[in-house]
């Protein structure tokens, strides 16, 4: 199987390599080809993985492939850990590279920078693997920050466009601060642990649960809590959770490719994946537990209420992003890890679904993409709007639909927990099922009903778009639907994770949740009976009555809770708030301290002020050496007469 | 070939053509710039050998060569390596070939004086990482400073005389310091061996005094905060060439400096007041990083991220005493000093590809303000994608080989202290600050102006010097292994001798 995992990770390397480095010689067709076939040939051998694992029942492989560097009997290797985790992980990542590649070629079509799209978007797939696939610290590192690099680079795609490359530098600065707690937290690890290697670290995690460690004098923390925490801080740059959240929504300014398989589907959700992976760890420190919880849920609840402001078609989908990555989180703070990785899963088909479902959109309208200029779009782009329908309801968590599963059991899960924090992140939750219903019909409404908003010009040219764009969005739609129907019991109450992720027996939910399930259908027809499916339908609802029914309500609505709307309108100041204290902070206090320290101090008192110095004493002793003989003379004879004075005095 | 003395042939073959390229002389530029290539690479070459040759075994000195030279004051010719020099000799040799091949059409005036410079500086700066004698390695270490203050001197910018008198004064203020420490050091071992001084026992008083007298000496080459701002000058004002020796080899001296001299000879010394330099380390990353943001000048930008990066060096090579007093061990004090090392290396590169770009920036467009730019990916692609490259190396992104030597002593000083690491890690956002919003405002974006349009993307000896740089850095940050095991010896001989007290 090793050569079948090497392979895995060096298709889509080689695509990228091909297309990236002969990017101004081949033919786009090349180009596409290249890249394409190698991420199918990724996508099939993760299937075969897949199979070998599931239902062949091959036991964790777990081997090195070099060691990068061994320093002070610590080997830092890069190797593949492929379980039952990795195997669904690396099929959903090249799945919806696949999608997004053969969307590409429609998407893209009239881009100067084709070739080098495709090279990023292959690089971008052989980071994620890498990432995924890591049985180590270092090389989880290495695919965190590689897929971080490509993102930067194709949010700036477009590198003309002053936001595009604006927010492909926040984005990248942003992870940064992310990556500064993770990193602070693997050299915890390294010091604690004494090794990078994943197997040597959680066997030895039970030891270390009761040790602690000061920070500062007097403040005892336990070594655990410190060391998830840290990373933790990683996941909330990479999975953006609030504050570290503030990237995600401008990162649309790259093209809806990328929106799709990277700020929604894939590379988001490498902090969730990450603290799943490092649930044997998470699970020695309930603190760390704790702020994993109330974070994603304050994430799932306020960023969803943005998303219900927004006019851009896109960064509605964003939104809703953030607000799904909260729920993971949330899932992952309760102690639900595999209902994490199942919403992480459901979420990636739909999510992806959603944003491309978008592009096909913007593609009819020509590159608009606000939804105050659309409306009535299902007669012109029918497959686009049947799906985007199913991608919405899969969102919304309608029974049956696979967002339901993973959604609703995520909720049950909450309700459940005991870990502090759990009361008010099930309150978030709950009420975020509004929300979620209430942004994303909105959407749906504005943009496929109602009357056309466009002008004429486009509207004379609407139809729907090619092939390759509609065939990716009804494969993804598939999934969108089923999906959760079939892996529900495996996934969350069939041990399925199980050899990845450990849960202490006084925290596992689901293990609760399963002696409640009596099947999937069963669990879809519970599900009319709770809360969660009469908050999605009144949101579902009131979308409709407020924006197709009434459109008056909103404006209304607009001018009288003007305070609310203009907060939301400015996300709750984050962006100023980073813009003013830290961007242009930093910028202030280097501009002193190069003004005052280095040229003022250092270079102007201390440097040329020595220098200046000599010359103010030179310029004093020289008139000493006039060259006049009385002068010396005289010298002499004071001289003579304070040298005798001293002799007779002794 | 241990017969062979390949260290005098490596230090003094350039020599020799160096003043070989003088005599063809100016009338003759095409003559002297293939002598000096060929000069060079038959350098580069010899020196491969201290490598594949190596035995990364043994902490003792390899392919010694010891000579008397006079037998009065025992004062002796005296060559060899460990695994701390060895690096830094082919580092040296392998960007002086790079360095010959940027000032190909670019210096037209007295080219074969440029040239022979060069290859003089680098006989005396591999002489300077191979002298086991104190007088030899200040022979070395002084005579340094004449090609470096020429080449700044001559075909350097405007204010060329402010910066390398500048220059000159300031590290020549820090070696007079530490003369006066090695003449002392003379006065106990009756010897100018620096493995002598090594093992001579001094009592704290005066490991103190001769620690000062280094750290002075030293700090102003690495560069340290406060006395880093000759740099800057220097690099605005040197030529490309100047700028890419002085980043990539001359500033590492100073590094080596520490872990030839201050460490080993005054190890009591060093614990007592690692909180000095490693505060001074961290303001170099905190405070610079910070004054690096806020450059308008290409060249000052990057001369300020040296200081911060160079800040990682003796961050790594002093955390080893906070280790030992907080853990009680010193597990991951190797990894520190390692770490240290391999910065200064992947350093070498990055820096020096980084004033490449600058330099063929400069080569078109007369200017090296960052305003003056914006939107060079437009005309000249190919040359972006290297300036990103090198920025996100610059920036310590995994896989690149900035990334190496950040990471082992981040990790390394979370072992001494949560806080040092804290601060440190700062780089990682600083850096990416600078690096990245640099390139932000020259290299993407609309074209900014006419001379921006009509810039012609980079030729094909451009393309070989950042090309082979770009391989350079790519491939040890995949597989550092064969860089970090040839100091494994020797680090771990540093750190047994500097844990047990000379007192």
């Amino acid at each position: 199987m090793e050569q079948v995992y090497l392979a895995i990770v060096l298709a889509p390397l080689l695509g990228a390599a091909i297309s990236g480095l002969f990017c101004r010689v081949i033919a786009r067709s090349v180009a596409h080809w290249v890249t394409i076939i190698g991420v199918a040939v990724s996508f099939l051998l993760s299937l075969v993985v897949l199979n070998h694992h599931v239902v062949g029942g091959a036991p964790t492989y777990n081997e090195s492939l070099y060691t990068w560097m061994e320093v002070e009997g610590v080997r830092m290797e890069i190797g593949f850990l492929v379980d039952h985790l990795t195997a669904v992980m690396i099929s959903v990542v090249t799945f919806v590279s696949l999608m997004v590649h053969i969307y590409t070629i429609g998407y893209m079509h009239d881009d100067d920078g084709y070739n080098r799209f495709f090279s990023y978007i292959s690089l971008f797939t052989f980071s994620m693997l890498m990432l995924v696939m890591a049985n180590n610290f270092l090389q989880l590192f290495f695919g965190w920050e590689a897929v971080g690099l490509v993102s930067y680079l194709l949010i700036g795609f477009w590198y003309k466009k002053p936001t595009a490359i604006y927010a492909n530098l926040k984005a990248f600065l942003v992870n940064r601060v992310g990556d500064f707690g993770f990193l602070l937290g693997i050299a915890a690890v390294l010091m604690y642990f004494n090794s990078l290697d994943y197997a040597d670290v959680f066997k030895a995690a039970p030891l270390m649960a009761g040790l602690t460690m000061q920070i500062w004098p007097g403040a005892d923390w336990l070594v655990m809590s410190v060391i998830c925490i840290l990373l933790f801080v990683g996941a909330m740059g990479k999975s953006a959770q609030v504050p570290l959240h503030v990237w995600l929504p401008d990162s649309m300014e790259g093209p809806t490719p990328i929106s799709a398989l990277i700020h929604a589907a894939t590379m988001v959700t490498a902090g969730i994946f990450m603290v799943a992976r490092m649930s044997p760890l998470f699970e020695y420190s309930e603190t760390a537990l704790s702020v994993v919880l109330v974070i994603g849920a304050i994430t799932a609840l306020f960023m969803g209420f943005l998303g219900i402001v927004q006019n851009d078609i896109k960064r509605v989908v964003a939104y809703s992003t953030l607000s799904q990555l909260g729920y993971m989180t949330v899932a992952l703070g309760a102690s639900a890890y595999s209902a994490a990785i199942f919403h992480l899963m459901t979420h990636a088909f739909f999510k992806a679904l959603l944003f491309l479902g978008a592009g096909s959109v913007i593609i009819a309208m020509h590159h608009e993409q606000d939804i105050r200029k659309m409306g009535g779009l299902r007669k012109y782009l029918p497959i686009t709007w049947i799906t985007f329908l199913v991608g919405t309801l899969a969102l919304i968590g309608t029974p049956f639909f696979s967002g339901f599963y993973s959604k609703d059991s995520i909720i049950e899960a909450v309700h459940m927990s005991h870990t502090p924090g759990a009361g008010f992140a099930y309150f978030c939750v709950i009420l975020g099922v509004f929300v979620t219903a209430f942004y994303s019909f909105r959407l749906y409404f504005l943009v496929f009903h109602g009357e056309g908003r466009m002008d004429d010009e486009t509207r004379a040219h609407l139809h729907e778009t090619p092939p390759v764009v509609t065939v990716p969005l009804i494969l993804l739609a598939i999934p969108s639907v089923f999906i959760g129907y079939f892996t529900i019991e495996p996934m969350l109450f069939g041990g399925f994770l199980s050899d990845a992720i450990q849960v202490a027996p006084d925290r596992d939910v689901l293990d609760y949740l399963s002696h409640h399930f009596h099947g999937a259908a069963g669990f879809a027809l519970h599900g009319f009976t709770g809360p969660a499916f009469w908050l999605a339908l009144s949101g579902s609802v009131a979308a409709w009555f407020i924006y197709m029914k009434r459109p008056d309500i909103a404006d209304q609505a607009e001018e009288r809770a003007g305070g609310l709307y203009r907060l939301l309108l400015n996300k709750y100041g984050f962006d100023d708030f980073n813009q003013i204290v830290f961007a242009d902070g930093s910028r202030k206090l280097g501009g002193l301290l190069a003004r005052f320290g280095d040229a003022g101090l250092i270079d102007g008192v201390m440097v040329n002020g020595s220098a200046k110095a000599v010359g103010w004493f030179a310029s004093i002793a020289r008139n000493v050496q006039s060259g006049y003989l009385y002068h010396y003379a005289f010298a002499m004879i004071l001289g003579l007469l304070g040298l005798l004075s001293w002799l007779v005095i002794q | 070939m241990s017969e062979l003395p390949l260290l005098s042939l490596v230090i003094w073959g350039p020599i020799l053509i160096g003043l070989g390229v003088l005599f063809v002389g100016d009338e003759n530029p095409t003559g002297a710039r293939r002598l000096a290539l060929v000069g060079s690479a038959l350098t580069f070459v010899l020196s491969i050998p201290l490598y594949t040759a190596f035995d990364a075994s043994t902490a003792d000195m390899q392919f010694q060569e010891l000579l008397p030279w006079i037998s009065t004051f025992n004062v002796n010719y005296h060559l060899g390596i460990d695994g701390f020099s060895m690096p830094l000799i082919l580092l040296t040799s392998f960007m002086t070939v790079v360095v010959v091949i940027a000032g190909w059409e670019v210096i037209q005036t007295r080219v074969s004086q440029y040239m022979a410079a060069f290859l003089i500086m680098e006989g005396l700066m591999i002489g300077v990482f191979a002298a086991l004698d104190a007088v030899l390695f200040y022979v070395f270490f002084e005579g340094m400073l004449i090609p470096m203050f020429l080449i700044i001197g001559i075909w350097g910018g405007p204010r060329r005389v402010y910066a390398t008198i500048k220059f000159f004064l300031y590290t020549f203020m820090g070696s007079v310091f530490m003369l006066v420490a090695l003449l002392y050091l003379y006065s106990g071992a009756d010897s100018f061996s620096i493995l002598a001084y090594h093992d001579l026992p001094l009592t704290l008083r005066e490991q103190t005094l001769l620690f000062l007298a280094f750290l002075l000496g030293f700090a102003v080459k690495v560069p340290m905060w406060p006395v880093h701002t000759w740099l800057p000058d220097a690099h605005v004002e040197a030529p490309t060439g100047g700028s890419v020796i002085l980043a990539a080899i001359t500033l590492k001296i100073g590094g080596y400096g520490f872990v030839r001299f201050a460490l080993p000879i005054t190890p009591d010394a060093s614990a007592a007041l690692d909180w000095l330099v490693i505060s001074l380390s961290l303001i170099a990353v905190v405070y610079i990083g910070l004054v690096a943001l806020v450059q308008q000048d290409l060249k000052k930008l990057i001369a300020y991220s040296s200081i911060a990066h160079m800040g990682f060096v003796t961050l790594g090579f002093f955390v080893v005493f906070s280790i030992q007093r907080h853990t009680g061990g010193l597990q991951g004090a190797a990894m520190g000093i390692e770490g240290g090392m391999v910065q200064m290396i992947s350093h070498g590169f990055i820096s020096g590809a980084l004033f490449l770009c600058v330099g063929v920036l400069y080569d078109r467009m007369h200017t090296r303000e960052i305003k003056a730019y914006g939107g060079v990916v437009n005309t000249m692609p190919i040359f972006a994608a290297f300036m990103v490259l090198f920025a996100m190396a610059n920036a310590g992104l995994p896989g690149t080989s900035g990334f190496i030597g950040e990471f082992m002593v981040i990790l390394s000083s979370f072992k001494a202290s949560f806080w040092i690491a804290f601060l440190a890690a700062f780089t990682l956002i600083l850096g990416a600050a600078y690096s990245l919003w640099m390139v932000k405002r020259v290299v993407f974006g609309e074209v900014a102006n006419e001379g921006v349009a009509k810039l012609e993307d980079i030729n094909r000896r451009e393309f070989a010097m950042l090309g082979v740089l770009a391989i350079v850095v790519v491939l040890f940050g995949v597989w550092p292994d064969p860089l970090v095991s040839v100091m494994h010896t020797s680090v771990d001989n540093l750190v047994q001798h500097i844990s047990v007290s000379k007192l």
